[in-house]
């Protein structure tokens, strides 16, 4: 018999839902409760339909890799890719159009985090998994530690993700910024994270490659820091186990600094040391070379995480937190600025010798403009950390247009690429569906980010000026809301520049369902590019 | 690489010049005593010693004179315009054209008096605004419990006439009727409205929470009532007067 234990524990789980929902202390848990169970039953009947009475089979083999558990995590990931487009889409429709909010379940304050978290954790969370696996197996030469820990780790995290998604559309939210779940759905995200952690850290060890490769280093450093990080800022006291408020630990400003330490450095290793790692196997892997300097890749590894976690007071100037904080933060954000661009030129130079390739391989070209992204935004980040620079920039669409460009040009296009190196790799497929749509993704994409950071610029800046314009008397011009009416244009053009994004999104997603499932279509070849040899016969 | 050593540079020099690193009770205060609360502080102060001198003159004159003086009726205008934006708007509109409960500031229909006096004791106390004792109050009271239901119709059918066309006339001739023994007292008997009470004009088709005669009828019979804050506690008699100067000068003013 297969899965008994996982099925009996999934069952009880949905029990256990069912009675925390009885005994609730508020409607809002008590519908959540629901949720759960109604996701577990599911999950229960699922596995008993595979539940086969025969005996066990032979352990899978050691010396094979476990790459089953990468191959969901790469459909999760087109998929809540594309979810959390398309709701950021609908989020910048709300802005220029307030009435497509509509109450209460997909008003902008619900929906809001529901974007955030469905790119960041459920979109980059799981590109984040399924890439560490996949290259931690490889680099390692092992078989993934702790043999279907991975399967909890990945549906652990699934189940994380709709906790917190509908959680978002209940109400139910501790309100701080990308750590919005209340405190049992923190708490099984932790259980979930350390299972991650003992996988990772777990094939690591039992190595039979002397070396650890970089990239390893990425994906270590970005685990065990969310850990810490995810732990800190959510230490909160519930009011009831079986209810859904909570209260946080912190108070006043040191709650506030907290939260930006979270903050800024769910950023700096989450969106940014993680796809590193990704950077460091797939750019590589793609151009067929080796990484430019590894001596460069180490000296970018230490200054990144070393000036990173200092960086989160950058995100609260001229508040009350206290000036001796604020000077740090700004300090080390500037320094941050040489280390991010070492791994820019390290990845850019990566391509030496093979610059031909940008020309004739789409991927390769997607994983090139996400260099050029990261480059460009860990350029603006300091930047906007200057205090000068912070006061007119603060509060406005400026930070937001700096958020996307870091987000849909860096994490979105490196993600990409992985996933278009990944699909044919893990499916046995000799090449994609088309690289004719990767070409088309990816033009999608640039025209997407280019409208939408450039609007926001000139948004953000406006916005900025708008707020300080003082007349001679020495009275200000402008009142908030003729501001915000001012948005309007840009708020289309916002939403024009996000749905480009997702309509690229869309082609990638059945570029890879069409290779998934076997077909390859007849289409001119890239100009320039060599065709597959094949062997003669 | 040597960007990357100046910019480490850079980050000791100023860690040196501004306040920076902590210690164990207090931090390094940096060699240039800056702190962001007393540059915020001086600034303020600045700002505030360019426009004192007029400030405290507007302060001293009665609001009914402001008018007299041509320079401070220039900056009393803008400085009204600016503060009515950031506290009035929300509700009066950007523009003070007001919409359904809030009142147009721009035409001449005054509930409580057009002239410059009346709209500062206005924007003073409040309306109907319990924090401030000397707020203007007055309420309707709720005639669902004094009248029929189809008394109430009749009334609401007079009152529409006045302006416009019922849904019924006969209705309107015992809807006259009622009006005279019961709204006279407050609205008057041409129902031309009282400001002494804030009784609303009734017959100059400006219609302040209602639309038609079904809203009316709804009215009559359990009437809401909108309250405005008292902003004189909150902003200070100088800027009060500016307000009251502006809001005088879009156009209704007596």
């Amino acid at each position: 018999m297969n899965y008994t234990i996982e099925t009996i524990l999934i069952a009880v789980g949905a029990f256990l839902a069912v009675l925390a929902a009885a005994f609730a202390q508020d409607a809002l848990f008590q519908q959540h409760m629901w949720v759960l169970f109604a996701v577990l039953a599911i999950g229960t009947v699922l596995m008993l339909r595979r539940i086969s009475f025969a005996p066990v089979g032979p352990k899978p083999s050691e010396s094979e890799y476990f790459d089953e558990v990468v191959r969901y995590g790469v459909i999760a990931t087109v998929f809540w890719g594309v979810v959390g487009f398309l709701v950021g889409v609908v989020v910048a429709l709300q802005l220029a159009f307030p009435d497509l909010n509509i109450e209460p379940f997909f008003n902008f304050g619900r929906v809001r985090p529901l974007h955030t978290s469905a790119v960041i954790f459920a979109f980059g969370g799981n590109a984040l998994i399924a890439t560490s696996f996949y290259v931690v197996q490889r680099t390692c030469r092992a078989r993934l530690f702790g043999g279907s820990l991975g399967w909890f780790v990945f549906w652990g995290y699934q189940l994380f993700i709709v906790m917190a998604a509908t959680g978002y559309l209940l109400g139910i939210t501790q309100g701080r910024e990308y750590a919005e779940p209340e405190w049992y759905v923190d708490l099984w995200l932790t259980v979930v994270w350390v299972a991650y952690l003992i996988t990772f850290l777990g094939t690591i060890l039992k190595r039979k490659e002397p070396h650890i490769y970089v990239a390893n280093w990425f994906y270590l450093s970005f685990i065990v820091t969310i850990a810490m990080l995810h732990v800190v800022n959510n230490l909160a006291i519930p009011v009831s186990f079986l209810g859904t408020k909570s209260y946080s630990a912190f108070s006043g400003v040191q709650d506030a600094l907290t939260q930006w330490w979270y903050g800024h450095n769910a950023v700096g290793f989450f969106l940014t040391a993680g796809f590193l790692g990704m950077m460091y196997y797939f750019v590589p892997k793609q151009a067929g070379r080796p990484v430019y300097s590894y001596r460069l890749s180490i000296i970018h590894f230490w200054a990144l995480i070393f000036m990173y976690i200092w960086a989160g007071p950058h995100h609260l100037h001229y508040t009350a937190l206290p000036d001796w904080a604020q000077t740090l933060g700004m300090v080390f954000s500037v320094m941050l600025w040489m280390p991010s661009w070492g791994g820019m030129i390290n990845g850019l130079m990566t391509l030496s010798g093979a610059w031909d390739k940008i020309r004739t391989d789409p991927v390769i070209r997607m994983m090139i403009i996400a260099i050029a992204f990261y480059g460009m935004s860990t350029f603006e980040g300091p930047m906007m950390s200057i205090k000068a620079v912070n006061s007119l920039s603060h509060y406005t669409e400026w930070t937001i247009g700096h958020v996307h460009s870091g987000a849909l040009g860096w994490v979105g296009m490196i993600t990409f690429g992985a996933v278009y190196y990944l699909v044919p790799k893990l499916w046995n497929r000799d090449g994609l569906y088309s690289l004719r749509l990767v070409n088309w993704h990816f033009w999608l994409s640039t025209l997407g980010i280019v409208i939408y950071a450039a609007v926001l610029w000139v948004a953000g800046i406006q916005q900025g000026l708008m707020w300080r314009e003082y007349d001679s008397q020495g009275f200000l011009v402008y009142s908030f809301a003729e501001s915000v009416k001012a948005m309007f244009p840009y708020y289309v053009l916002r939403a024009v520049g996000g749905g480009l994004y997702l309509i690229g999104g869309l082609v990638m997603a059945y570029n890879v369902y069409m290779t998934i499932r076997g077909y390859k279509r007849n289409e001119a070849p890239i100009v320039g590019s060599v065709p597959n040899l094949q062997p003669a016969e | 690489m040597w960007t990357f050593y100046a910019t480490i540079l850079w980050a000791i020099g100023y860690t040196i010049v501004y306040p920076s690193w902590p210690g164990l009770t207090t931090n390094y205060k940096g060699t240039s005593s800056f702190s962001s609360r007393s540059e915020l502080s001086a600034e303020m102060d600045a700002a505030k010693a360019s426009q004192k001198v007029i400030v405290d003159k507007i302060a001293a004159t009665p609001v009914g004179d402001i008018a007299k003086d041509k320079s401070l009726l220039e900056f009393a205008t803008a400085g009204g315009a600016a503060a009515f934006k950031n506290n009035c708007a929300p509700c009066h509109g950007t523009g003070a054209a007001g919409g359904k409960g809030y009142p147009n500031l721009n035409d001449n229909d005054w509930l409580w008096g057009g002239k410059v006096e009346d709209i500062y004791t206005t924007l003073n106390h409040g309306i109907r605004y319990a924090q401030d004792p000397d707020t203007r109050t007055s309420e309707m009271p709720a005639f669902a419990d004094v009248l029929q239901p189809e008394q109430i119709k009749q009334v609401a059918a007079y009152v529409v006439s006045l302006t416009g066309k019922p849904s019924d006339p006969a209705l309107i001739e015992p809807g006259k009727t009622v009006f005279a023994e019961n709204c006279a007292a407050c609205h008057g008997e041409t129902a031309k409205g009282n400001r002494e009470m804030g009784a609303p004009n009734l017959s100059d088709a400006i219609w302040l929470k209602v639309n038609g005669e079904e809203e009316i009828a709804a009215q009559v019979a359990h009437p809401k009532h909108g309250v405005m804050p008292a902003w004189g506690a909150r902003l200070g008699d100088a800027t009060v007067k500016q307000l009251a100067v502006y809001v005088h000068s879009l156009g209704g003013g007596e």
